[in-house]
């Protein structure tokens, strides 16, 4: 080779070099803020069902080249807040995402309380916020106040109602009496369920045999299992949190509750919950449940498993990732990032995701969630819902072997 | 009245002035740290009136604030918000007055371990009472502006920072610093100090109350475990000690670099927060062990030494 061709030979590959960081920079990175407890009360929930999912989302989105935006791929970039699972923090969090990082978009916090304490700047920039775990009984009211705001996971009365709705039709198929034995944690989500479940059990003929409720963070559960045994009940039905819904599973494999019907509410979604009891699970009714033998799910979740190295929950997770998935729909639709024509889409639009078809009713609401799966060889699986599909037939539980 | 005296509130008041102008020039992320700033300005000033001079170490903060918080989410669909702060107020200083009598005659460490207790207290006492009645999920729902919220804390400041000032001329005043620096020489020059104390420890008690009140619009949705996180307590001595508590305005100069410096942890490292607060706070109490004020007065003693010198 010679001189004057070896010049002609870098002049070339300088010049492709400069086009091509010319055509990177024009593709300029869609700015996406995720705020979530890092540290925390609710740190534990977060690390399962939400944080995974900004990951994933933001992989999937850019191993496709990224959002589509009126014909030029851009990549998402997130920018990430620990709001230490304290509502002043989320606040500040989310002004910041919008003012001085100015975020194209930002994706709904993690968990109801926080959720809340951030819908009203969220309401004055004007960004859509579809919640994935925001429940709440008060929807009516708030998606009049915030009307970029939606909801996907449902209230506590659908919850409370799926579990009634279970148990009665194990009731009628022979497999359980009607006695049932009722706790739950003293806390603000525990209350709200027993008090939605109290008259509707009655109401479905159901005895109420045990009724009481034990202080947030309790170590010792074994009085209330020993309390619940005593009653000799048909059904055990826990509304409870994290820490006790595994506590209580434990108690009650040790005093050999032997219920047809047994029921632990958040968490019991968890993969770590088989994952602790193993075989002994099957069989374990739970807040939540997804359609779990759906093509969309599996694919979501065998993803979920590669991407970040951890199982999905079978409840909140796919609807976190589906949040995003609206989102996402949403603004390659629009084709553009104006947040006002992109809540407008969400709005008037029902959107296909990993937890099957979303669609809203007048108050943005997701009226068809998931209320109640069951743990059967290593799968939750939905097994009521208030209108969704794939939904299994409930089975008596056998044991605890 | 002293011609100084008159200076320094005049001197205030310009501040505070020049402070409630925020929400009309700064835009609404400025507006939220304006918020945070004026919060923690409040809870520690008014911390500092009765810890500076006695010693006590008070970690009551959150639960006098989750009272506050609570009485708006409980009172806001049945009264007037504007009855609800004086309310709260009331609530606040009941309780502390409460607490004062049962352990302000102790000495210090049972204190510090009692109001460290309190908030836990509180809050198990409230879930207990929701339990027993089935109280749903609280919802504070108003047409409250961040701006509105931002006023009537620079309010509260300006209430606060004038009661500190009163307090410090008058009796009460000065037999708390006796108490502060003896308490038995106090005890023998005829102060009834109990009374003192427990007289004292109701105004932080009141104010973190009507703070917590006048946040709760901001929060929307109240739970017991948001209103009563025990960080707040720490937060607000850390604040305290940053700035120092041997002046009226020590917190304050405490309060305003740390809410930099929190923010600027907060937005730079998300995964490190909690660490990188932890080692900020080792390095303030070796550095900094009498906070700005220390500092500042240290500077000014050097600055004119080298005057006399020259």
């Amino acid at each position: 080779m010679d001189r004057r061709r070896l010049f002609k030979l870098a002049a070339t590959t300088a010049l492709a070099t400069t086009l091509a960081a010319g055509a990177a920079l024009a593709q300029e990175a869609v700015k996406i803020g995720a705020v979530g407890p890092k540290t925390g009360g609710l740190a534990g929930g977060a690390a399962v069902s939400f944080w995974p999912n900004v990951q994933l989302w933001a992989h999937d989105v850019n191993a496709r080249g990224g959002l589509n935006i009126g014909g030029e791929m851009r990549p998402v970039e997130i920018i990430e807040y620990d709001d230490q699972t304290n509502p002043g923090e989320t606040i500040k969090a989310v002004q910041r995402l919008a003012t001085q990082d100015e975020a194209d978009f930002i994706l709904a916090p993690y968990s109801t309380g926080l959720n809340l304490a951030a819908a009203p700047i969220f309401d004055r920039f004007g960004y859509p916020m579809v919640t994935h775990t925001a429940i709440s009984d008060q929807i009516v009211e708030l998606s009049q106040r915030f009307p970029n705001m939606y909801f996907t996971l449902g209230g506590a009365t659908g919850l409370a109602g799926g579990v009634v709705e279970v148990l009665t039709k194990m009731r009628d198929a022979g497999q359980i009496g009607n006695k049932v034995a009722m706790v739950n944690v003293a806390d603000a989500f525990g209350i709200e369920l027993a008090e939605v479940a109290r008259p509707a059990f009655a109401e479905a003929g159901f005895e109420i045999v045990y009724d009481t409720s034990y202080p947030l963070g309790t170590q010792d559960l074994s009085p209330i299992v020993k309390g619940a045994a005593a009653a000799e009940p048909d059904a055990f039905v826990a509304w409870s949190y994290p820490p006790d819904t595994f506590g209580l599973t434990e108690q009650a494999m040790i005093e050999g509750l032997d219920v047809k019907a047994f029921y632990t509410a958040v968490a019991t979604s968890f993969p770590a919950y088989a994952g602790r009891f193993g075989a002994a699970a099957n069989g374990v009714l739970g807040a939540g449940g997804v359609a779990a033998t759906s093509a969309s799910f599996q694919e979501y979740a065998a993803r979920h498993e590669q991407v970040t190295g951890a199982k999905p929950d079978f409840w909140a997770s796919g609807m976190v990732y589906s949040s995003f998935q609206i989102l996402e729909q949403a603004i390659e639709a629009v084709g553009s990032l104006d947040k006002e024509a992109v809540s407008a889409y969400i709005a008037e639009n029902d959107f296909e995701t990993v937890m099957g078809t979303i669609s809203w009713d007048e108050n943005n609401n997701n009226a068809a969630y998931w209320t109640v799966g069951q743990w059967m060889d290593g799968v939750f699986n939905g097994v009521a819902s208030t209108g969704r599909e794939g939904a299994i037939e409930p089975v008596a539980k056998t044991g605890w072997e | 009245m002293k011609r100084d005296a008159w200076q320094d509130l005049a001197l205030g008041a310009v501040l505070l002035a020049v402070a409630a102008c925020l929400p009309w020039f700064g835009g609404s992320y400025w507006l939220s740290i304006g918020v945070t700033i004026a919060m923690y300005t409040v809870l520690a000033t008014s911390w500092a009136l009765f810890s500076g001079p006695t010693h006590y170490i008070s970690l009551a903060t959150a639960a006098f604030f989750g009272i506050g918080t609570y009485t708006t989410g409980l009172g806001i669909d049945h009264l007037p918000y504007w009855v609800l702060l004086p309310i709260a107020g009331v609530l606040g200083a009941v309780l502390a007055g409460l607490v004062g009598l049962a352990t302000l005659r102790l000495s210090g460490v049972y204190f510090v371990i009692f109001t460290l207790g309190l908030a836990e207290l509180v809050r198990q006492i409230i879930t207990w009472v929701q339990n027993f009645s089935g109280q749903k999920g609280l919802y504070v729902l108003t047409d409250i502006t961040e701006a509105d919220i931002y006023w009537q804390l620079l309010g509260l400041a300006g209430l606060v920072f004038l009661g500190g000032w009163a307090i410090g001329r008058s009796r009460l005043g000065f037999a708390l610093r006796i108490i502060g620096d003896d308490e038995t020489v106090a005890r023998h020059s005829g102060i009834n100090t109990a009374r003192a104390k427990v007289i004292l420890f109701m105004v932080p008690g009141a104010v973190a109350a009507i703070a917590g009140a006048i946040l709760a619009p901001r929060y929307v949705y109240i739970e017991p475990l948001l209103a009563f996180t025990p960080m707040l307590s720490f937060q607000v001595v850390i604040m305290a000690l940053l700035g120092g508590t041997g002046r009226l305005w020590g917190p304050l100069v405490g309060v305003i670099p740390f809410t930099f410096l929190w923010e600027a942890i907060s937005a730079s490292f998300p995964n490190q927060t909690t660490l990188l607060l932890g080692l900020c706070f080792l390095l303030i109490v070796y550095l900094l062990p009498k906070g700005f004020v220390g500092l500042i007065e240290s500077v000014r003693r050097w600055a004119r030494n080298r005057e006399g010198y020259a």
